[in-house]
């Protein structure tokens, strides 16, 4: 049955104030956050919405990234739908709450605004902070402008505290060059948002005192494996939940999301994998590559955790070079981690294609057109030479 | 989509207030993150067994001013209609308190080694 499509407003947001208004439609029950660049915007516009009476909100203004996940678990746990924000070096002080919430099971949505780590001291973008922490058991979902970030935070609510998953969710943008970059953002009415995202039910809420029960109890070397073997399979059944959530979404907004945007693969000998806003500037390098008839597509990744390896598997099924872009570094030698687990998935492929990593805008660094093209050239050398892949190279840092 | 064995947990969860866990339950038929879903459960958990010293009880020197009742951090100490009965050792992970708050010129408390009780233990089976 063919259904319409909800009657959506065009509105120019910045990428922050989109999350805000995300937040605001979504009216969670409790959001405890502390401030820090480039994320503050989005907690001090919500904080107004609470202020102004447009939502019901409990705004708690906690005095650490730390308190603020913690309090965003207990509010969770007691049966709140509670929600925080944050970016940097803010999620590296949350992280051993980071932890507790995916073991706890507790389906917190969480907007991050990527920001370079510490030190040197950097306020701009780079995937350090969410790549840092991509194995506390959160579902990771990166967003490439202001309509994605708004969009994959109302999705994230209905994958997070769905009953097959009940996992907690980053959703990222770019610091600055999203989260401060304003552009055109369709938008739902908001009550079209609110039942999408329905009512909360946590299944073991703390405030349900006919039924007591302890959450966060210890458990040693007898009940510790069986916990995680079911988180692990929660992220599993994560990827069919996160698709038909997907579907639901597409019905009302007309947009449909996918673990992987293919971009021009069709006929495609060489690609790029980029996630993030790098995405829409590498759309662009492809036009003009295309125009020039160069066979070259695009890969953005937009789940990250879990990991969509088989569907990576598929997008390069049929090219013979591709470059992995990464905008954080993880220092294993063996370059970034979108290069590591990439290549770890094109293992199991039928198909291998020949490997090379970026490690590009660290810290903010401007990832211009030029260097895109620079790297497709790169790449399409390696699929029509002999020439050997696998390598680490850092695109636009100086010599 | 088909419900998997989380659901199924949930849902039994929701219906059964009281489910006991085997010990031997698989990670299908666990309930998620570790949640104990009903209260009171600690009294299941003999917390006593990594005790190394034990408080000895005298009725003879005992007053019945139950500071050690009060002061015992966990059940320990019983207390009947007013009197002192003794201690449970289930839960006594043998602090002492119990020991030290005693008034010193009454001393019904003192604190052993569980070495001791090994060997006497030890001996009966013998």
């Amino acid at each position: 049955m063919a259904m319409a499509l909800e009657a959506q407003k065009t509105t120019a947001l910045t990428g922050n104030e989109a999350a805000a208004t995300a937040l605001r439609q979504i009216e969670p029950d409790v959001v405890a956050a502390y401030p820090i660049t480039p994320q503050t915007e989005i907690v001090q516009l919500f904080s107004t919405f609470v202020s102004d009476g447009l939502v019901k909100t409990e705004f708690a203004a906690v005095e650490s990234e730390h308190s603020a996940m913690s309090a965003t678990i207990g509010a969770a746990a007691a049966g709140a739908r509670a929600m925080t924000a944050t970016s940097s070096n803010g999620l590296a002080f949350m992280w051993e709450m980071l932890y507790i919430a995916a073991g706890l099971r507790i389906p917190i949505v969480m907007p991050v605004v990527n920001r370079a780590l510490s030190a040197p001291i950097n306020i701009h973008c780079d995937h350090s902070d969410t790549m840092g922490a991509r194995d506390a058991g959160w579902i990771q979902i990166y967003s490439e402008n202001a309509q994605e970030m708004y969009d994959n935070l109302i999705q994230a609510v209905r994958i997070a505290e769905h009953p097959e998953v009940l996992l907690p969710i980053m959703v990222t943008i770019d610091g600055f060059i999203i989260s401060h970059g304003m552009e055109n953002v369709e938008l739902l009415q908001d009550q079209v948002v609110r039942d999408f995202v329905g009512e909360y039910h946590f299944p073991y809420p703390l405030l349900d005192i006919e039924h007591p029960k302890t959450i966060g109890p210890l458990t040693l070397q007898d009940f510790y494996f069986e916990h995680k073997r079911e988180q692990a399979e929660a992220m599993q059944r994560s990827k069919a939940v996160i698709t038909v959530i997907a579907d639901d979404f597409a019905r009302l907004s007309g947009r449909q999301y996918g673990f992987v945007e293919c971009y021009k693969m069709k006929g495609a000998k060489y690609a790029l994998v980029v996630l993030g806003s790098t995405a829409g500037t590498a759309k662009y390098v492809v036009d003009e590559l295309r125009q020039e008839g160069e066979q070259c597509g695009l890969v953005k990744i937009r789940v990250f955790r879990p990991f969509p390896g088989p569907e990576l598997c598929k997008a390069l099924a049929d090219i013979k070079a591709v470059g992995i872009m990464d905008r954080s570094d993880s220092f294993s030698t063996q370059g970034g981690p979108v290069f590591a687990e990439t290549k770890a998935a094109l293992y199991q492929a039928s198909n291998q294609p020949k490997c090379v990593n970026y490690i590009y805008g660290l810290g903010g660094r401007d990832i211009e057109p030029s260097l895109i093209r620079q790297a497709f050239m790169e790449v399409k050398d390696l699929a029509t030479s002999n020439a050997v892949g696998g390598g680490i190279r850092h695109l636009g840092v100086r010599e | 989509m088909t419900p998997s064995s989380q659901t199924k947990n949930l849902l039994k969860v929701h219906q059964v207030i009281d489910p006991e866990i085997e010990p031997n339950a698989g990670w299908g038929d666990l309930p998620i993150g570790g949640v104990i879903p009903q209260g009171g459960t600690a009294r299941q958990f003999a917390t006593g067994d990594w005790r190394t010293i034990r408080p000895v009880w005298s009725k003879e020197k005992c007053i019945n001013c139950h500071r050690c009742w009060l002061y015992c951090p966990d059940i320990s100490w019983i207390s009947q209609d007013g009197k002192i009965q003794g201690v449970d050792l289930t839960f006594c992970k043998g602090c002492g308190i119990c020991a030290n708050v005693c008034p010193a010129k009454v001393h019904a408390i003192e604190m052993h080694p569980e070495d001791d009780f090994k060997s006497n233990e030890a001996a009966k089976e013998e």
